[in-house]
């Protein structure tokens, strides 16, 4: 353990150093790898050169951080277009690993990256572990799926970095999951949270109660979840519960994370370049501003990504953290441009309902949102599925919770929902991201 | 001189009541007495079992919420005004009914009901009080042979 002039908590995991840099030399590091970056996508990579020269743009006219608004955005579409190699950098000799999206509408993205890129992802990583609490002695689960998608290698390999011990036991499974938990004496999991929710409440099924298992941490990301989900993660489980943030197109896991503080996610600046843009306008966003989050990889080799929209709406918080890291922060990703639903002209984020249903006592987070349309009227549903806690032989109590559930949606959409309790179970299960909407509305 | 009885959520569709008598079934659970109450999108089954614990665990096995709940049985004449006799009796106590069902079987001239209260044994003592057969576990479960 090394102790720095800024390191507030006295120690920290080596790891972790590039957290602390003062400011200045961040800085420093950002405008030489943003140079290099620009350099090497306008040199190799077609759509980037393309696009550059209409705006008569040249690498050159970078010489400080300010500069990067001068280039054009990346968008969603752009990497499907150029499907499966077309923004790759580099030769694939140099290319070591695939990834690729689950592309649930049309082709999937592809992702490459080099021998340089593994050990850059693999560093970020173990920095997300370690400000996640973990270290060295640690028995980490890692619950991510493993595969093309990027959540199960990520994390494995930056567990490794770190030093930890790492249990490579991907999704599913639940049963052997516990298992494993139990007997190994796992201390910290990595998974999707609506997974780890579905994971103890089997294990109460089955009779194990985590929060007498030495579980002491769940590095939690790959699908917005809420503030309140935390509070019953955290109390169902007696465990701290971290948000971390990723995206493949960047890099996968490990972009940045939430640190002891949980009041917000460092970003890993020294690797991404975070900027917030009005989304309709695109004008870049003064910090403490919410708007949709836009990227660049500083050091990628084989997939550069200049100034990409992830879509995520977030903002810049001002203030230095009580942890002592210098990289700045983003607030909680709870929603996303494209998770937005608009009913009945009202815009509504399926986090809006979670954090709604879960202001009404005693409610496991087991829900989902149905959009119909009748008669040209948008009709919401949601379903929630009854527990053991909050289910009663009496009518009017099941009745009672329907309106105290439905009133709290109400209260915080203003709109008509109509709940309906059904059946544990019912819901499908998510092994790795949560489906909380179907919308069935025809247009 | 309380009997346990189990409720079971149910979502109002087709299939779902079937599904879990299947479930008994399966596992030999004979149902002793049961009650539907319902609304238009779901109901709850409350059942008498002799052996609710096993009961219990298969429907769980079987995925569904289970609550164990404490009711009253009453042993009533099989005459007219028999039952306003019992209501009037725990009317008079100021206790309120939370529902009833009743059972098929009973001593000859007599039948019996569940009583579901909030709190039964100030019921069951005011009752005893009056010379109501208030029946036990070991008393029903004999007359249901």
């Amino acid at each position: 353990m090394v102790k720095l002039w800024n390191d507030k908590l006295g120690t920290f995991d080596p790891v972790s150093s590039p957290d602390y840099l003062p400011r200045a030399q961040l800085q420093a590091i950002q405008i030489q790898r943003l140079r290099a970056v620009v350099r090497r996508a306008h040199e190799n990579v077609e759509p980037y050169r393309r696009r550059m020269d209409e705006r008569s743009v040249t690498p050159e006219d970078i010489r400080d951080l300010g500069d990067i608004e001068k280039l054009p955005f990346t968008v969603k579409t752009d990497l499907r277009d150029a499907y499966p190699f077309g923004l790759f950098a580099g030769p694939i000799g140099e290319v070591v690993r695939l990834h690729a999206s689950s592309g649930t509408t049309g082709k999937p993205v592809v992702v490459a990256y080099t021998a340089e890129d593994i050990e850059v992802w693999s560093s970020v990583m173990a920095r997300t572990f370690a400000a996640c609490g973990c270290g060295r002695g640690d028995i980490i689960q890692n619950a991510y799926g493993y595969g093309l998608f990027t959540g199960g290698l990520g994390a494995h390999y930056g567990a490794e970095a770190l030093g930890a011990t790492v249990i490579p036991i991907s999704g599913g499974n639940t049963d052997r999951q516990i298992m494993v938990m139990k007997d190994f004496g796992v201390t910290a999991i990595s998974c999707t949270p609506s997974y780890f929710v579905h994971l103890v409440e089997r294990a109460s099924e089955i009779g194990v109660e985590l929060k007498d298992l030495p579980i002491k941490a769940g590095v939690f990301g790959a699908e917005p979840w809420s503030e309140a989900m935390r509070k019953h993660i955290e109390s169902a489980a007696g465990i701290k519960a971290y948000d971390i943030y990723g995206l493949s197109e960047i890099i996968g896991p490990g972009v940045a994370s939430e640190c002891s503080d949980q009041s917000g996610l460092h970003i890993f600046e020294d690797h991404f370049y975070p900027e917030i843009i009005d989304p309709e306008t695109t004008q870049t966003l003064p910090d403490g501003t919410e708007g949709e989050l836009v990227l660049t990889t500083l050091s990628k080799k084989a997939m550069p990504m200049i100034r990409y929209r992830t879509r995520d709406i977030t903002s810049i918080v001002t203030e230095p953290c009580p942890c002592g890291r210098t990289v700045r922060k983003v607030r909680r990703i709870g929603r996303r441009t494209d998770d937005m639903i608009i009913i009945r002209g009202v815009n509504v984020f399926p986090s809006q309902i979670e954090e709604a249903l879960l202001d009404v006592e005693g409610t496991l987070p087991h829900y989902q949102i149905i959009l119909t349309r009748d008669k040209g009227l948008d009709k919401i549903e949601v379903r929630v599925e009854v527990t053991a806690d909050v289910f009663s032989d009496e009518i009017r109590s099941m009745e009672d919770l329907r309106a105290r559930l439905s009133q709290s949606v109400e209260r915080t959409l203003n709109i008509r929902v109509d709940v309906r309790l059904v059946e544990p179970h019912t819901i499908e299960r998510s092994m790795g991201k949560a489906k909380r909407i179907i919308d069935e509305r025809v247009l | 001189m309380k009997i346990n009885q189990l409720s079971v959520f149910l979502e109002n569709k087709p299939g779902h009541l079937s599904e879990t008598c299947r479930t008994l079934a399966k596992a030999g659970i004979n149902i002793m007495t049961l009650s539907l109450a319902d609304t238009e999108q779901f109901g709850i089954m409350r059942l008498i079992i002799r052996d609710w614990p096993r009961a219990k665990a298969a429907l769980e096995e079987a995925g569904s919420v289970v609550r164990v709940t404490e009711v009253v049985a009453i042993e009533v004449e099989d005459r007219p005004g028999g039952l306003a006799d019992i209501l009037e009796a725990i009317e008079s106590g100021g206790f309120n009914i939370e529902y009833m069902y009743a059972f098929t079987f009973g001593r000859k001239d007599k039948a019996i009901l569940v009583f579901r209260f909030d709190d039964p044994d100030p019921v069951i003592k005011l009752l005893q009080d009056k010379g109501i057969n208030v029946i036990d576990s070991v008393d029903l479960y004999e007359q249901a042979q």
